[in-house]
């Protein structure tokens, strides 16, 4: 179903955060005593969304793929790089490109109990989107919106407030919410994570005809690969802020390349007591976002790491010879050619991992 | 005779609409060494089972009939006293939350050396730290961490410090409500490899409260599926995966996605568990249960024994022959979705 055309392109997009933002800070800052620190949540992000497909952006807590989803509906403007919609650059977009951007961009949180105003019924928490983009049809949109999202008979639904619904049910409002305008794509960021058990298949079977339907394109954001292999076309895995995996969810999931991915994929448990699972354990913690280690950020924790090359050259995610998926790890050959050796002692704009934006080779 | 018997429990709420009955007749023992799971949807009684077998109910809760027999004594027999000695010292818990359960004005060395001194008066000061020390170990944590209070540590490294907390007297019984839900896969899966492991060490046995089948089909020996209060379906890990006879197990399993799995049709539950303040009378899944008929919403089911399972399903006997693929459809349940509720609730 999902076709070839490519929806939006996400181009070494950067998203990082001031540590201290406080007025010491500052002050210290404005008398010269020290640079300001930076979480690089997103540094260096690059991929493609095409139209109809689902991609799923995994990684552990902190890895930057809230930010990421968040940069993508344009929550966050990026320190670095940029997204391109239908031919423009948002970041040379006009006002009202921005809007129209805006109109087909939509997001989906994790919480439905924090998403949602609970001073505003479900028809005006439905119906605000169209009135800020001063669309008509009010009425007729919010029921079509309501029902396609399974809350039947609408109208009874129309005057209630958050509280008095469940959190399933909620769950389906701002889903009702994020298709009432027909976007072209949706973030869905931990859609059912804080829904019990029962709840959970009802609303992602709701996600799954959503893409069906609409031809809509979706990035679901989770840490939870049973869930994003259930849903989506493509995985790209993050780990400190960069994918080191890209490519079809099956090939992902079966024959990840990558060691961090395969450490990821190995701690899944099974709902199965006859699967024996042969657990690894990685090593140690996620690394300082903050101070960026050189080369590559998961050396510390990797069971493959092989030396010099990989302490001094961020590894550029590309396409390796005999992979489907696109791997950023030294231990693969590189299908374009590119021989990371060279990038090593005497060329230090190699290692630098700074606030230069040109400063990762071949990263696109 | 097993660690821990429980006998006909019945643990109420008061409500202002009368009692809810939270656990209603809950029997099961639990032998030395041994892991159950303990799965349901959110207010199925879980946790409150647990509870009453720690004695931490809140206030409005209490126990109105049953025995809890630890190791010989009845539980529910013993002043207050008596119970603060148990825990700890023999039965200790694992909250959800890490963060609510430490003081976030002592450091975690001074609590975990707290509950040493508390249970154990004659111990040093030199002793505590060495058992500090080694549980710190244990768990994976850098012991000159301990001097740290709670905020410093990350959600992993807290959940890890509770573990140590609860360990740290060899408990003979723990009690796991949720310990890993709030983490990343990774720290789950170090956190649950290392509790394993140090379970095997002390030999005590464990009851993991969750919601997440998969923890329970890899972390444990038997378990109970519970539902509004009552045990639906009970017995070995394999047979309750493989050949469940209760359509709500069947359900449950089915609700979730497998990673090993590339396409899979998931099965949703309609409707939601009952009322406990006045439960429905006959099976209290009837309302939700795409196979139930007239006997089932005015009969309680009885207990089926079978393949070493015991399920409360007036038709489990029928299930091996005819109904087990039907209700394993995710077709089936959702036409009851659509019959029950117009399809209004998930």
């Amino acid at each position: 179903m999902s076709g070839n055309d490519v929806l939006l392109e996400v181009d070494d997009l950067k998203k990082h955060f001031k540590v201290n933002q406080g007025w010491i800070a500052s002050l210290m800052e404005s008398f010269g005593s020290g640079e300001p620190d930076y979480v690089h949540a997103v540094d260096g992000v690059s991929f493609e969304l095409r139209e109809g497909e689902t991609l799923g952006l995994a990684g552990e807590s902190g890895c930057g793929k809230t930010t990421t989803g968040m940069s993508l509906v344009k929550l966050h403007d990026p320190t670095a790089g940029d997204i391109v919609y239908d031919d423009t650059r948002l970041s040379e977009a006009s006002d009202a490109e921005i809007k129209q951007f805006r109109q087909n961009a939509q997001m989906i949180f994790q919480d439905p109990f924090e998403s949602l105003n609970p001073r505003m019924t479900v028809y005006d928490t439905v119906a605000e989107p169209l009135r800020i983009h001063d669309i008509r049809n009010e009425t007729a949109r919010v029921q079509r919106a309501l029902e396609f999202a399974e809350l039947l008979p609408a109208e009874q639904y129309f005057d209630q407030y958050p509280h008095e619904l469940s959190g399933g049910q909620r769950q389906r409002v701002a889903i009702a919410r994020a298709l009432v305008l027909d976007p072209d794509f949706i973030v869905a960021d931990e859609p059912v994570s804080m829904l019990d058990v029962s709840l959970r298949a009802g609303v992602l079977s709701l996600l799954d005809r959503m893409t069906d339907e609409f031809g809509l394109s979706v990035v679901y954001i989770s840490h939870d690969l049973s869930l994003l292999r259930h849903m989506c076309d493509r995985l790209a895995i993050m780990y400190m802020g960069k994918i080191v995996e890209k490519g079809p969810t099956d090939q992902i999931i079966e024959n990840p390349q990558h060691p961090y991915t395969q450490a990821l994929i190995n701690a899944v448990p099974v709902p199965d007591p006859a699967v024996g699972r042969d657990r690894v354990e990685l090593q140690g913690e996620v690394g300082d976002v903050i101070d960026i280690p050189t080369g590559c950020r998961f050396k510390n924790r990797c069971s493959e790491y092989i030396g010099d090359v990989c302490d001094q050259v961020v590894p550029p995610l590309e396409a390796k010879t005999d992979f489907e998926q696109d791997i950023a790890c030294h231990l693969y050959d590189s299908a374009e050619g590119y021989d990371p050796y060279q990038d090593m002692t005497g060329s230090p704009s190699a290692s630098e991992t700074g606030e230069e934006p040109e400063s990762t080779p071949a990263d696109d | 005779m097993s660690q821990l018997e429980v006998e006909d429990l019945e643990v109420y709420y008061e409500t202002e609409e009368g009692p809810a009955q939270a656990v209603d007749g809950v029997s099961f023992e639990l032998e030395e060494g041994e892991n159950l799971g303990i799965v349901g949807e959110s207010g199925c009684g879980k946790t409150t089972l647990a509870k009453a077998i720690i004695g931490i109910l809140p206030d409005a809760g209490y126990i109105n009939n049953g025995s809890i027999n630890f190791k010989g004594d009845d539980l529910t027999e013993m002043t207050n006293a008596q119970r603060r000695r148990l825990k700890w010292e023999e039965i200790s818990m694992i909250a959800q939350s890490a963060m609510n359960s430490l003081d976030p004005v002592y450091t975690i060395r001074e609590q975990i050396v707290e509950a040493i001194e508390t249970h154990r008066p004659g111990t040093g000061r030199v002793e505590s730290d060495e058992i500090v020390t080694e549980m710190f170990e244990l768990v994976g944590l850098d012991p000159e961490r301990a001097d740290d209070y709670p905020h410093q540590f990350s959600g992993g490294m807290r959940q890890r410090a509770m573990i140590a907390m609860a360990l740290a007297l060899e408990p003979s019984l723990m009690l796991a409500d949720e310990p890993t839900t709030a983490l990343d896969v990774i720290m789950q899966d170090q956190i649950l490899k290392r509790m394993a492991s140090i379970q095997e060490e002390i030999n005590s046995s464990m009851m993991v409260i969750t919601h997440d089948v998969s923890v329970v089909a890899e972390t444990c020996d038997r378990v109970l599926v519970m539902y509004a209060g009552k045990i639906a379906e009970e017995g070995p890990v394999e047979e309750i995966f493989n050949q469940p006879y209760h359509p709500y197990t069947i359900g449950l399993k089915r609700a979730f996605p497998n990673i090993r799995k590339s396409s899979q049709d998931l099965l949703s539950i309609a409707g939601y568990p009952p009322e406990l303040v006045d439960p429905p009378q006959g099976c209290r899944f009837a309302e939700r249960c795409p196979m139930a008929t007239d006997r089932c919403r005015e009969e309680e089911p009885e207990a089926h024994y079978e393949n070493g399972l015991r399920s409360y399903c007036h038709y489990a006997d029928e299930i091996d022959t005819e109904l087990r693929p039907y209700a394993d459809d995710s077709e089936t349940w959702s036409q009851t979705a659509a019959a029950t509720d117009g399809g209004v609730d998930e």
